[in-house]
């Protein structure tokens, strides 16, 4: 055993360092036209052979270590406690629910310019996840190009403002309302398809639209994007120093207050905010309806749903076109806050980032969505000199997730109604 | 006799990325077939390949080493041994643990191992693309010299003839020898020829090895032929390859072949008639169409969903 032990450690520490060793300790470079290669840093190569020691030694002693973990006492003294009672959770959720919700309203006026602008992304992606929640939490579809609808939001607001100088309180119902119309138009082929297939499917919607929206130069602008996109305004009166549009009052006109232009950036904040807000009671009242609960019995078994009379495609369909509704309300207030969008802005890895937060915060469970959409959002921007080991983390984080708490931080819970006893 | 001689071109031009779309799409059909599984990671395989033989010929020419054969059969070495370790451990560290579960687990935990295997070859080599030196150079011409003339690069003729050459022995392989014929009955039965005394984690674990060593070879072969690579190159081509096995019917090895060439083929034709920009539009909404009308592809078995 021992020795077969040793053989195993020695073939996984070699393996170790075949992939390491050649990405990591040696570097291409290019001199002029030639390329050249430079052995990297000692303090690479070092770590590289201390984690084929590290996996020398874990493998030999594998059996005893796994052995003396699981001797370990807990590291989670809550670990096999009783579920709360429901009512109790439930009341403590709401709680916690209304403790952020307050919180959140008065944060934009204690803290600095550029912390309400981020707090402003971390709602659009609050509004993302929650809807990407819909699609693959609660229905269980994976979709892969849900940052296509996204685009679709952005883009209708950017050509709508620019075409026909839409403003952005028409142009966000309408945006939504393209982009669950693009999720409709697409769910209604690809439904039947089975998961993974569904996956790969949605996956190239999303690039097809980004080729699209970056060949289409006549439209879009290609990659130079589409700028100019006006900001919101609140009963009309705007925000800038100067008034864009004829018959309009600027806001600190109006007050009597001198011009600040964080005023903007406080009220697009708010806007995103309740926007936010209403996604997540729309989606937790969608939760307890009949259409949320056929959701999740389709997500768990869609032979049995189907035969208690479940309309298949109907039941996807709704999630799908849901899902992307609030992907385009994400997208319309992501748009008026850069006030320009490029397609650079849809690529994959956003679909990949809102999955990640969605599976990080434990699928179809809003609250662990929410606070996943925050750590995910803040934790780079705290840590900027690891900035650019964000993906890398993210990646492994995922991995991680799936191997370990498939779940989620946060699982969902379901509602359920208790029997009483019968006297 | 121009169009036609355009046409050959393009025929030219298609079946060469088909057959090396084809290589690896071998990777994605094979572990599809036996664990029914999407190897999302695929494609940072192959990129990894391709960066791993630009490595080994860099450092080759450092020593001044220049004997064509030579510098050709260690790139490929080099690049096949570390793919290989690659594909071993993904399929150690991110698909075993995961294996049996949930449909969507695995999926999610490849398309993480994707990112990860991305930004790991960004952060260690950096996002700017690598010029690939052309090391055979030269070919064939066709046609009047004062008008468009059709050309075969030897590069192409190399692909074409390694393509077929990896393809013949894989099929040995599966058909002859000793593990090839235990993958077919694990990709028939998992339970049963564990039963049966099949080590089953063995053969899963060599299947993914024989794919990532596939891959590896297109990634010297593609990664020569166009020029240049980067840290995102093995994603669109892991998606066309993906395509293309999906297209031959997922889980064959024939399938994979047929529909890494129409492909191929398809794409060229969009370049050479259209635009080239359309060409990613055309591959994936070929597989959009044919998920649609015939999800098992063109040579593959129809699925019949167990209760």
């Amino acid at each position: 055993m021992a020795t077969q032990n040793i053989k195993h450690a020695l073939f996984c520490a070699f393996i170790t360092l075949l992939i390491s060793f050649p990405i990591l300790g040696l570097n291409l470079e290019s001199a002029g036209t030639t390329l050249e290669l430079t052995g990297a840093d000692s303090a690479t190569i070092v770590a590289i052979l201390v984690a084929a020691i590290v996996v020398f030694l874990f493998q030999t002693f594998r059996d005893s270590i796994l052995t003396a973990a699981g001797k370990m006492p807990k590291l989670n003294r809550w670990s096999d406690r009783q579920p709360m009672p429901q009512e109790k959770r439930l009341k403590l959720e709401n709680l916690f629910m209304t403790l952020i919700m307050i919180s959140a309203l008065i944060w934009p006026f204690i803290v600095s310019r550029g912390s309400v602008d981020l707090s402003t992304l971390v709602l659009i992606y609050v509004m993302l996840a929650l809807g990407l929640n819909v699609v693959v939490g609660l229905a269980g579809l994976l979709d892969l190009g849900y940052v296509a609808f996204y685009a679709v939001g952005a883009y209708t607001f950017a050509l709508l403002s620019q075409y026909l100088g839409v403003s952005f309180w028409i142009a966000l119902p309408a945006g939504a309302l393209l982009a669950a119309l693009f999720g409709l138009a697409l769910g209604f082929p690809v439904l039947r398809l089975r998961g993974d297939y569904l996956a790969i499917v949605t996956l190239g919607f999303g690039e097809i639209i980004r080729i699209l929206l970056n060949n289409w130069t006549s439209l879009t602008g290609g990659p130079n994007g589409i700028g100019g996109i006006p900001d919101p305004t609140l009963f009309g009166m705007e925000f800038g120093r100067r008034i864009k549009e004829e018959g309009n009052i600027s806001f600190h006109d109006f007050f009597g207050i001198p011009y600040d232009s964080t005023h903007k950036i406080i009220f697009l904040y708010l806007i995103a905010l309740v926007l936010a807000f209403i996604s997540f009671l729309a989606i937790r009242r969608l939760m307890s309806m009949p259409v949320g609960r056929s959701w999740e019995a389709l997500r768990e078994d869609e032979i049995a749903a189907r035969s208690l009379g479940l309309s298949r495609t109907g039941v996807k369909l709704s999630a799908f076109t849901i899902g992307a509704f609030f992907a385009g309300f994400a997208g319309t207030v992501f748009a008026s806050k850069q006030g320009f969008i490029s397609p650079e802005s849809f690529v994959f890895l956003e679909s990949a980032i809102v999955l990640a937060i969605v599976v990080l915060g434990g699928m179809g469970s809003q609250v662990g969505v929410i606070l996943a959409a925050i750590a995910v959002t803040i934790l780079p921007e705290l840590a900027r000199e690891f900035s650019e080991y964000r993906m890398l983390i993210f990646g492994a984080a995922m991995v991680l997730m799936m191997v370990w708490r498939p779940q989620g931080l946060m699982p969902m819970r379901r509602v359920h109604i208790n029997l009483q006893k019968q006297e | 006799m121009q169009d036609l001689l355009y046409f050959v071109q393009q025929l030219i031009n298609g079946l060469t990325i088909g057959s090396a779309y084809a290589l690896i799409a071998i990777g994605y059909t094979m572990v599809y077939g036996i664990i029914g599984m999407i190897n999302f990671a695929h494609g940072e395989v192959y990129m990894i390949g391709a960066y791993t033989a630009l490595i080994a010929i860099t450092g080759l020419a450092a020593f001044g080493i220049a004997w064509l054969p030579l510098v050709l059969l260690v790139a490929l070495v080099c690049a096949v041994i570390v793919s290989s370790a690659m594909g071993w451990a993904v399929e150690r560290v991110a698909y075993r643990p995961v294996r049996g579960r949930h449909r969507l687990i695995p999926l999610i935990s490849a398309i993480g191992m994707s990112i990860f295997l991305q930004n790991y070859v960004h952060l260690a080599q950096g996002s700017r693309n690598m010029g690939f030196p052309l090391l055979i150079e030269g070919g064939f011409r066709f046609g009047a010299a004062d008008s468009f003339q059709t050309s075969i690069s030897y590069m192409q003729i190399t692909i074409f003839i390694t393509t077929l050459v990896c393809m013949t022995a894989l099929s040995l392989f599966i058909s002859r020898s000793r593990t090839g014929r235990a993958c077919r009955a694990v990709s028939q039965d998992l339970g049963m020829s564990n039963l049966l005394g099949i080590d089953t984690n063995k053969i899963i674990a060599a299947t993914f090895v024989i794919g990532a060593a596939l891959a590896a070879v297109a990634g010297l072969l593609l990664g020569m032929y166009y020029g240049s690579i980067d840290p995102l190159f093995g994603f669109i081509a892991g998606l066309k390859a993906f395509t293309a096995a999906v297209l031959g019917g997922i889980g064959s090895i024939p399938g994979a072949m047929l529909g890494g060439i129409i492909l191929g083929i398809s794409e060229s034709m969009t370049s050479g008639y259209l635009s080239g920009e359309y060409k990613d539009v055309v591959s994936f909404g070929l597989l959009i169409l044919i998920l649609l009308f015939k999800p098992t592809g063109l040579l593959g078995k129809p699925e019949v969903e167990k209760i």
